[in-house]
């Protein structure tokens, strides 16, 4: 496990690397003047553009400009507002919020998914499965905005069964809506994969072997074929978190939870350039991250990954 | 085999004496295809949609932005059925255009993006995925680490970036920067394809006859590889048109006077509370289609997966 | 004579797939006496592995469907019982081993808990006994430092390894009957003897009834008791194993042993049987071997003919059977 675990982390490094290199160019070393397409159409006082393009390092040769901003990166340097508001701060101030979220729609993801998922795998083709199905594809195709305003107009406007926006009711009730909203089309998947997966592999040699020992049927499931069958949604939860990460920007927004994405929201309604930038930076390397712990916990999961 | 019995006896069954033959195996998902309603119902709304972006002329006699006029701004439709709501079966948008020319002109941008998107990835995947499974050896190490560091952007965050960082693009600029992460995927499994293929048998009888690398890839390679590949592509221009109305929304991608589904949400996002069929009519016609791509790519799925069957 | 064990009477099995039915199991019988080794022999496609699953219980419904028949074990019909009870005889009386050990292990668990399981779920064995004995059980089968590998996953072992821990979970209720559905095909050849090998001195040690499924003449020659020979999913032919090497009863039987070489006769050269396996969603009339039969008459392509006892201990389901015994070689 542990040689496992290291590999993985050494083939971290270079990915590390490539993307905040690949930002970092994109960003402040193409052609133009970053700052004033960071800027968008505002005007920008002297003032400012020179402390920006200071703290960017933009006086020197690239690579040590890189260099600089991935030391910076390390020491939660994630750049600087246009009025000199520190990145790194807003980032801290903000988390607990995203964090709530996120774990409020992992829960539905993980319980009303892989439930859903298990439900209709066993009775492939039956009604269940069919309607697990249809509802899914449904909760896939509707655009995250979408749904949230439509959750918002009804659920909480008109019928009043939650609120409308913001935290004061704090956790779970003012998470539980945006929470489904953010995690609907991710549900969707966890139930397909999981019924997939699970139709699949009820009809592998081994669950053959685990009936013919006389198992009962819960335990063929349970422990048989679930567990073979959480391989690949594991695997899925760490793409999992880009699509999360993403709507989060549209469901802190919409319902005003002042978390990350609600700061990244605010930066594109006024084209505040280097907070977007800086907040999607550090969105990037949690996400690699995840995928790392996921890779891990993949290895946990399955011995031939782990003794490979 | 672990089950040699009943695996004969599916392979007579199915009636595909050759699985393995990729012509059986398109003929027989096209068999189970078209006996499926959801196939069909899927295929007219992505044709109407279709129509209505390459013909736009057909559905309404304005153009995109024509006519408006602010003082007949936010008139709700007098009827919620279309055809008896008179001038404006959709009503009128917020600079008070006919929100039905709008809504119309408005599938445009989502469908030529999201074609041009998968288009440009294919092309992306095809090239770096074969030159990276023939070959082997260090393209394969380059090629396959560039696609890991992509990989590790995903493809909303990293086009947010893009886009925040070149704030004066069209519609070039919007597929360049959804083209630019949607790539990886496909070409992981492009390479995959073009390594199996190139150590099957008969790939490896054409080498033996002498054939030489260019023969080979062309007559051997390429058309039994892409095929897969080309249908994921296709299957899921549903979720690039899905992410592209989500950057018109966010406000990153098309700007005004651009007329897209996404757009429009965005105009409506602060007035729906008053005026809810601004929301409804983009985002109906925006999931209906999305939905459209994902049940035919569900139904094809299970086609040519004789297993699920 | 002793106990009989296992009866399989008239046996059907069908395939529904996608609006056709193929007929995997035609009317299948046989029995299995304590102590016995019985050999059943066919192509791939004669449905005797179909057969087995539908013994042990085993088959997915759908697409398989027991349509027919009987299956008794001393003397209770297993196929009229809830799945409740049949759960019970399951490894308890009949266990089961596969061709591929690899895919019929569960990949994620350690082999000692797969063995394990077996005594913690139908005797309520503590966990710590269970395991003892699972390691017991790896020594029997000779797994060498068992105690250790008990801790190991599937996948690293190797073939003919695997198919010892199978052997070993098979054996750990101490079943009255074992069916072993091609237990030696997935291993090398010199692994396929010390497989054999073994099976044999099991059986011997624990008087099992042993149900030996192959398509491999050579592999029964050794081990086997008696021999069924079986073709389109039914039995054409039931012998001594000797006497059935010796004088084949059914000309399938005879196509089978003309087309392998053997060692004990010298034989100009081999003949292959004539045509392909025939197609189970269409078995032709009659006998289903008439079409490659060498000796097939115009009765044949109406009329079936049934299994009958054609000399003492020896049945065969050809209507000329007679003949075929008494013809010279």
């Amino acid at each position: 496990m542990w040689r496992y675990a290291a590999r993985r982390l050494l083939q971290m490094v270079p990915v590390l690397l490539g993307t905040t290199f690949f930002i970092y160019v994109l960003v402040f070393a193409l052609p133009g003047d970053p700052i004033r397409a960071l800027a968008g159409e505002k005007p920008l006082p002297e003032s400012v553009y020179q402390t920006l393009r200071h703290h960017y390092h933009l006086d020197d040769p690239l690579l040590v400009q890189y260099g600089k901003y991935l030391l910076g990166l390390f020491h939660g340097d994630f750049g600087q507002t246009f009025n000199g508001q520190d990145v790194g701060q807003l980032i801290a101030d903000s988390w607990t919020i995203t964090a709530q979220l996120a774990v409020t729609a992992w829960i539905f993801e993980l319980v009303i998914g892989m439930t859903l998922g298990v439900w209709a795998g066993l009775r492939r083709g039956g009604l269940v499965d069919t309607t697990v199905l249809g509802g899914t594809t449904i909760a896939i195709a509707i655009p995250t905005f979408v749904l949230a305003y439509s959750a918002q107009l009804v659920l909480a406007l008109h019928l009043g069964w939650f609120p409308t926006a913001g935290t004061d009711e704090g956790w779970p009730m003012s998470y539980v809506l945006p929470g489904l909203v953010v995690a609907a089309a991710n549900l969707g998947y966890v139930a397909r994969l999981t019924r997939t997966t699970l139709a699949e592999n009820m009809r592998a040699d081994y669950v053959r072997t685990a009936v013919s020992k006389g198992l009962p049927y819960r335990r063929v499931v349970v422990r048989h074929t679930l567990r073979n069958s959480l391989i690949p949604v594991v695997t899925f939860l760490g793409t999992e978190i880009g699509y999360f990460m993403a709507g989060s920007i549209i469901v802190e927004g919409i319902f005003n939870l002042p978390g990350i994405g609600h700061e990244i929201w605010l930066a594109l309604q006024i084209k505040e350039g280097p907070t977007i930038v800086g907040i999607v930076t550090f969105l990037v390397l949690i996400y690699l991250l995840a995928n790392l712990l996921v890779d891990l916990l993949y290895g946990v999961l399955d011995p031939r990954i782990r003794y490979g | 085999m672990a089950e040699p019995d009943i695996a004969d006896v599916t392979a007579e069954a199915t009636a595909a004496a050759d699985v393995g033959a990729p012509a059986s195996l398109w003929r027989d998902a096209w068999g189970d295809l078209y006996r499926r309603p959801i196939f069909w119902i899927s295929m007219v709304i992505m044709l109407v949609m279709s129509a209505m972006a390459a013909f736009p002329s057909l559905f309404t006699s304005l153009g995109a932005n024509e006519h408006c006029d602010v003082r007949f701004a936010k008139q709700p439709p007098t009827s919620w059925n279309p055809f008896a709501a008179g001038d404006h079966p959709f009503g009128t948008d917020v600079h008070g255009c006919d929100y039905y020319a709008q809504v119309v002109h408005g599938t445009r941008a989502p469908i030529v993006i999201g074609f041009s998107v998968t288009l440009l990835s294919l092309a992306i995947a095809v090239t770096l995925g074969s030159l990276s499974g023939f070959y082997g050896r260090w393209p394969d190490a380059l090629i396959s680490r560039i696609t890991d560091v992509f990989f590790g952007l995903p493809l909303l965050l990293g086009a947010l970036v893009v886009l925040t960082a070149f704030p004066a693009h069209g519609i070039g600029g919007v597929v360049l920067a959804l083209g630019l992460f949607w790539w990886t995927t496909m070409t992981r499994l492009m390479r995959g394809q073009v390594i199996a293929v190139r150590n099957a048998d008969y790939v490896q009888a054409a080498r033996m006859l002498g054939a030489g690398d260019v023969r080979i890839m062309a007559r051997h390679i390429l058309p039994n590889a892409i095929a897969p590949i080309f249908v994921f592509a296709m299957l899921n221009v549903g979720v690039v048109i899905g992410s592209e109305s989500t950057l018109d929304f966010l406000g990153v991608g098309l700007q005004y006077p651009s007329v897209s589904w996404g757009l429009q949400l965005r105009e409506a996002q602060d007035v729906f509370v008053d005026y809810p069929y601004l929301l409804a009519y983009p985002a109906v016609l925006l999931t209906v289609t999305v939905l459209s791509f994902l049940l035919l790519g569900d139904a094809v799925r299970d086609a040519l997966d004789p297993r699920m069957r | 004579m002793a106990e009989t064990l296992l009866e399989v009477e008239g046996l059907y099995v069908e395939f529904r797939l996608r609006g056709r039915t193929v007929h995997a199991v035609n009317g299948l019988s046989y029995e299995l006496r304590a102590g016995e080794t019985l050999a059943i022999l066919g192509e791939s496609g004669s449905g005797k592995s179909v057969a087995a699953q539908a013994v042990m219980g085993i088959l997915d419904t759908p697409p398989a469907y027991v349509t027919r028949g009987a299956v008794r074990f001393r003397g209770t019909d297993l196929l009229g019982l809830p799945e409740r009870r049949r759960r019970a005889y399951r490894g308890a009386n009949i266990a089961m081993i596969f061709q591929d050990a690899l895919s019929a292990l569960n990949p994620v668990h350690r082999v000692g808990h797969q063995i394990a399981e077996m005594l913690r779920v139908h005797r309520g064995m503590p966990r710590s006994a269970a395991r003892a004995r699972a390691v017991e059980l790896m020594d029997r089968v000779r797994i060498p430092s068992a105690a250790d590998r008990a801790d190991d996953y599937p996948h690293q072992f190797s073939g003919g390894m695997r198919q010892r821990v199978m052997i070993a979970m098979a054996l750990a209720l101490d079943p009255d009957v074992l069916i072993a559905d091609e237990p030696t095909t997935a291993l090398d050849v010199t692994v396929q003897a010390q497989i054999m090998k073994l099976l044999a001195e099991l059986q011997d040690e624990l008087s099992m009834g042993l149900i030996l499924i192959t398509h491999d003449l050579g592999v029964v020659a050794d081990v086997a008791d008696r021999i069924t020979v079986m073709y389109a999913g039914r039995a054409v032919e039931e012998a001594p194993v000797g006497e059935l090497y010796e004088r084949p009863g059914h000309p399938y039987t005879q196509g089978l042993l003309a087309s392998v070489p053997r060692v004990d006769r010298r034989t100009a050269a081999l003949t292959p049987i004539a045509g392909a396996p025939p197609n189970l969603s269409a078995i032709p009339s009659g006998c289903p071997f008439h079409p490659r039969c060498p000796r097939a008459r115009d009765r044949c392509a109406t009329e079936v003919p049934a299994l009958r006892t054609v000399r003492p201990e020896r049945s065969s389901a050809c209507h000329y059977a007679e003949e075929v015994l008494d013809a010279r070689r």
